[in-house]
């Protein structure tokens, strides 16, 4: 009724990617180095593509500027043909464990709902709907018997997976992973490849940050390299995949 | 037990009673919030800063409050527009407005007659509550509830999740600006009971003490008034029967629960120790 965004929720345009990044050139506020020097990359709609690179090579930087963390200085930025922010509930991005304070009192189940508040906007409390959809990305991460426990009490693979089962429970089209599989249990890393191929099946966009060479072919249709904020050739014999910059 | 009685026959310390149940739930439930989202530091400032608009107002004969209110909004918005900025860290612009303000307050003091007039601003007696007093602290306390609960849900995810918030398109910055308009609100309607050099500890002390002792929220809300009611409660009884001051003697019963709670929760780390680190591994 009330939406957070006093943007009018707008219809994906028609054969439009669902991202298109064009020359990308954007900073931290507060700061002059840029960290994104002109990034180009477009990705398809149902494509699983990979942003690969060493920290501070600008993955991080390129998610947060499409997720509408971060001003754009020029260039331009279409999700599904629309302006960042012109449709919020169509993107889910899933932050880096340190975005988030763990010590505040909140369930994991809460933690998930959390995930539905795009939907509810200002003074609308959650439907049993709501709470319904929540349970099920719970039960799908395998997180069932800890729904009641403090998000602190979680160990890290655990707080990676409620962070997931929430950007899951967004019913988003496009989402963008900082990082999900970084310092995780094995268990958690298997459960969370197997539902990125199930977001694919579903036509989901996913777009991953990742600094882990091994997995790419199996698990990616396409590879973004970057260092220091702009594109780079893939290194030999690394996987390339789908062309989805500029470079081959 | 007579004597937990007999007081309240009079009736200013019946009007003493109401203060310090008002008082005790305004502050400790916006408490909670000051503590967990660490703005501990910004609550202290922003109760010294109203001193000088609650002088100005008892100089030229505006209502008291008004000038506190005033003050006390103005240096919200100000703290909130300036830790925008990145040119100075916040804390330190925080230092910056705190101590001018509150020296601005005393030098205003200063030219009135004498000090003790302003004795009951700075350190607060609960005693001296009025009747308007307490419409102001009905009205305050009514309104401080009525926001924090339809704004639940959004101060929530701004206090532990700032980034989602703002991916959702919710800006976490508004939600910061209504905590602060809020948390001046509570500090203008807790002058009269503890003062304002005091009254920080009422929003602070009742909420740490509550963070010690539970993990979920609104049991955290409910222990923190509680304990700000009951230190009110003893205060009163302080100032009755010893003529203590009862800002002091309110806030020396809140540091009193808090290290009761301390005790409890450094016991209960104690021993449940092997259990908590399994939770870790």
């Amino acid at each position: 009724m009330f939406p957070y965004s006093h943007r009018v929720h707008q219809d994906a345009v028609p054969d439009a990617p669902a991202l298109q990044v064009c020359d990308l050139v954007a900073a931290y506020p507060g700061t002059r180095r840029l960290a994104l020097k002109g990034v180009t990359l477009c990705v398809p709609i149902g494509a699983r593509v990979a942003l690969v690179g060493h920290n501070g090579a600008g993955k991080s930087t390129l998610l947060k500027a499409v997720a509408g963390l971060l001003p754009v200085r020029s260039g331009s930025i279409a999700i599904y043909g629309n302006p960042p922010g012109a449709c919020h509930h169509r993107v889910a991005y899933l932050p880096q464990r340190r975005e988030i304070d763990w010590r505040f009192p909140i369930t994991l189940r809460k933690l998930v709902l959390t995930g539905r508040y795009v939907h509810l906007g200002w003074l609308k409390r959650p439907t049993r709907e709501d709470w319904q959809i929540a349970d099920a990305m719970i039960d799908q991460l395998d997180l069932s018997d800890l729904r009641h426990r403090q998000i602190g009490q979680l160990s890290g693979g655990q707080q990676q997976r409620a962070l997931l089962a929430r950007a899951l429970a967004q019913e988003a089209e496009l989402l963008l992973l900082d990082e999900p599989l970084n310092a995780v249990d094995a268990e958690t890393r298997t459960m969370m490849i197997q539902l990125l191929q199930m977001l694919r099946q579903e036509g989901k966009t996913v777009i991953t940050a990742t600094h882990d060479l091994g997995r790419l072919e199996t698990d990616f249709d396409g590879a973004l390299y970057l260092a220091e904020g702009r594109e780079v050739e893939p290194p030999p014999g690394t996987f390339s995949g789908m062309k989805v910059g500029v470079l081959a | 037990m007579d004597w937990l009685i007999a007081p309240f026959r009079f009736g200013f310390m019946q009007s003493a009673l109401v203060a310090a149940l008002l008082v005790g739930i305004v502050c400790a439930s916006i408490g909670v919030y000051v503590v967990l989202r660490r703005m501990a530091f910004i609550g202290d400032a922003l109760s010294h800063t109203i001193l000088p608009g609650v002088v100005m107002a008892y100089l030229h004969g505006w209502s008291l409050p008004g000038g506190a209110l005033v003050a006390g909004l103005a240096t919200a918005l100000g703290i909130g527009w300036l830790s925008r900025r990145e040119a100075i860290r916040e804390d330190t612009a925080i230092g910056v407005v705190f101590t001018g303000m509150f020296a601005l307050g005393v030098l205003l003091m200063s030219t009135a007659r004498s000090f003790r007039d302003f004795s009951h601003i700075l350190f607060g007696n609960i005693l001296g509550v009025t009747g308007a007093d307490l419409r102001l602290m009905g009205l305050m306390t009514v309104s401080v509830l009525a926001l924090l609960v339809l704004f639940h849900k959004e101060l929530e995810l701004t206090s532990f999740d700032p980034t989602h918030a703002e991916v959702i398109g919710l800006k976490a910055s508004w939600l910061r600006y209504l905590l602060l308009i809020l948390l001046a609100f509570a500090v203008v309607s807790s002058i009269q009971v503890v003062g304002v050099v005091m009254t920080s500890a009422l929003l602070i002390t009742p909420a740490a003490a509550a963070s010690l002792l539970t993990h979920r929220l609104w049991r955290m809300t409910v222990i923190a008034v509680g304990v700000a009611v009951l230190s009110g409660l003893i205060g009163l009884y302080a100032s009755f029967y010893a003529n203590a001051s009862s800002g002091a003697a309110i806030v020396l019963a809140c540091t009193g629960f808090f290290m009761l709670a301390w005790a409890w929760h450094a016991l209960h780390q104690r021993l449940s120790q092997p259990q908590i680190e399994d939770v870790w591994n």
